[in-house]
């Protein structure tokens, strides 16, 4: 699937060929889609669906980060929060500041995954429980600071971020500039992982720390920089997610829950040691397409929390299952 | 090696220290602004009312926890039993037992679909007990959104009757509390809770079938999500499909077992740790009330003492946590 040079030879290779389980289900959510809306094959509405799909899946490219290393990050639906509450507060309707202002939400989101680091790293707090504080210490921060009701205002230039569509574009008709923050940030992600250091020794980290650590590979720095980097995703898809669908109070409300589903449904192992950053992306497109599919079938919103619940177990147990014919 | 793991010792002086800490806050806020009825017996009471429905899942939390498991479905099974209880009983004094009877029913099938998952299926607790728990709330939410039916009478008793100024509530809880930490110190269950915790592999060495007891652990909390459902439904006269959701009983639960020193990880801490990081909470949000702090104020001093509290006996773990 990758075309980087491998260091590690054959067998890597061998494993490297099996198809992400997250891949399949995604293409066969997708065919029902375009079987059932057959305008769904269309690029203007695959680009659409891309659009409305990215903060879930750069949300997902992050918190891979974090479960890559061995933990979970449950702050993230708050920091998205957070930064749209914020965001409209302190830009308030003046496009002159937005540029400096997203310079500063990110400075939060940074903030953020830094407590959460170093409280997992050298406080020895298990991150269920770290993130967990930080999310109800974040979400508290943005709903005082804002009063508890959406207030401000946000600019055409901020929200253009989420809703700009370039029309006539050749070969694929339409591009929305939230399908190319999308294809950069999983360029990034893919980049940190797989072209740097960082990804051998997160996997290092998360497979056995113990181990990792007299291999001499510096596991609080790693965790530290998987919570930031996990954070920062939560920032950019808190500003995607202001610029479509506007300030509310709960923009972020059970993000964290969906990206950890979708990073296990793509096959990446919770605590840590397996994955890759193509089990968050695919994971979260089938999430995605699994909403859409659900969303078209007409089923109330509440059930599709069951299936979703229901797809969880499932795609788990499956890889669970495929684990153990291997072994 | 393992003898020692066995003891559930351990954890009482963290559950000692967090009592004196949490009902040496509450008395120097009480005495600070003034509200000394707060101290009197029945503002004492009323303190340790707040305890309860947190209290009961926690326990049941525990039991998962110290067996190495969690479990996330326990919100949205407490909706579940208080909207069952209400919608069964629709106020008549006669479907009071069978309302009860097929509450503790769908507890026990929640519980062992939990631990079936968990134990036999191999899924990641965390992973399992978010699915059937999203399965719960989404039926529930499809099919019961609107407000129907109320607990009979009769029933109301648990929240608001009592003995000698002493609600029936608290009984409740302090009876249940007992039975749990006999069971976890002086039961042969118990021993191989501590067993399976510990040290999975050497337990099923040591011939204990491990499945079975992390299934059991499991069908313990759901019982005690039940009777927090139960007690939740009282108290309110009716169930709604969010009260376990908005009290957020899920992460709670587990935020005040690990502050009471149960380790995640398992095989370690016990009830009366848990019950003094009840206590603290409880505490907490009197002293909050007292001291007029806003709601969303007290939110982030609740997040910053969770990971405090957490901090406090963490920090000294030698080694690595994720």
């Amino acid at each position: 699937m990758t075309t980087v040079p491998q260091s590690s030879p054959s067998r890597r290779q061998a494993a490297r060929i099996t198809v992400n389980s997250g891949l399949v289900i995604f293409v066969a959510l997708y065919a029902v889609i375009a079987f059932l809306q057959p305008n769904y094959l269309e690029p203007g509405l695959f680009m659409n669906f891309l659009r409305r799909a990215a903060p879930l899946v750069i949300l997902s490219c992050g918190q891979l980060y974090v479960i890559l290393t061995g933990g979970f990050d449950l702050s993230m639906g708050a920091v998205a929060t957070l930064v749209v509450l914020a965001a409209s507060i302190l830009i308030n309707g003046d496009p002159e500041t937005t540029w400096a202002v997203i310079g500063a939400l990110y400075a939060m989101g940074i903030a953020v995954g830094l407590v959460n680091g170093l409280v997992v790293a050298f406080l020895k707090v298990p991150s269920i429980i770290a993130t967990l504080g930080t999310m109800l210490l974040v979400n508290g921060l943005a709903l005082a600071w804002s009063g508890g009701a959406a207030r401000g205002d946000l600019p055409d230039n901020f929200r253009n971020l989420g809703r700009l569509v370039w029309r006539n574009v050749p070969v694929i008709g339409t591009l929305p500039l939230a399908a190319l923050v999308l294809t950069g940030f999983v360029a990034l992600a893919w980049f940190g992982l797989n072209a740097t250091v960082y990804g051998k020794r997160a996997l290092a980290v998360g497979d056995n720390p113990r181990a990792a650590e007299l291999a001499g590979t510096p596991v609080a720095a790693t965790r530290i920089l998987a919570f930031v980097v996990s954070a920062v995703s939560a920032a950019t898809a808190g500003i995607l997610l202001g610029g479509f669908s506007g300030v509310s109070v709960n923009a972020g409300e059970g993000l964290e829950l969906q990206a950890i589903a979708a990073c296990v449904i793509g096959g990446a192992q919770l605590l840590g040691g397996r994955g890759s950053v193509w089990s968050a992306v695919f994971g979260a497109l089938s999430l995605f397409a699994l909403f859409t599919l659900l969303n078209l079938l007409g089923l109330p919103q509440a059930l599709r929390d069951s299936i979703q619940g229901l797809i969880l177990i499932a795609a788990v147990g499956a890889s669970m299952w495929g684990n153990r014919r291997r072994t | 090696m393992t003898t020692d793991r066995m003891k559930p010792k351990p954890g009482l002086p963290v559950a000692v220290l967090l009592a004196g800490l949490s009902i040496g806050f509450f008395v120097v806020v009480a005495l600070a602004t003034g509200e000394t009825a707060q101290l009197s017996g029945q503002g004492i009471a009323g303190l340790l009312q707040r305890m309860v429905a947190l209290g009961l899942v926690a326990i049941g939390q525990t039991f998962v926890i110290l067996v190495g498991s969690i479990d996330l479905s326990v919100a949205a099974l407490i909706s579940a039993v208080a909207v069952l209880a209400s919608h069964v009983m629709q106020g008549d004094p006669a479907m009071l037992l069978p309302a009860v009877l097929l509450c503790l029913g769908l507890c026990a099938a929640v519980g062992f679909v939990n631990g079936a998952l968990v134990a036999y299926g191999g899924i990641n607790p965390l992973i399992a007990t978010l699915g059937t728990g999203l399965v719960i709330q989404g039926v529930l939410a499809a099919s019961f959104g609107a407000l129907q039916g109320s607990v009979a009478r009769e029933f109301q008793i648990i929240a608001y009757g009592g003995v000698l100024g002493v609600p029936y509530s608290l009984l409740l809880l302090a009876a249940l509390s007992l039975a749990a930490a006999f069971v976890l110190d002086r039961t042969l269950f118990g021993a191989r809770i501590y067993a399976v915790g510990g040290n999975p592999d050497g337990a099923r060495l040591a011939g204990i079938r491990t499945e079975r007891v992390i299934l059991s652990a499991h069908m313990v909390a759901s019982f005690f999500a039940g009777a927090a459902g139960l007690y939740l439904a009282a108290r309110l006269q009716s169930g709604t499909p969010w009260i376990g959701r908005d009290g957020i009983y899920d992460l709670e639960s587990i935020a005040v077992t690990v502050i009471g020193g149960t380790i995640l990880a398992g095989g370690k801490g016990g009830v009366a740790g848990t019950l003094a990081g009840v206590l603290l909470f409880a505490s907490l949000d009197a002293g909050f009330n007292m001291l007029g702090i806003d709601a969303f104020l007290k939110q982030v001093l609740r997040g910053a003492i969770v990971i405090a509290a957490v901090a406090v006996h963490a920090v000294r773990t030698k080694g690595h946590v994720a």
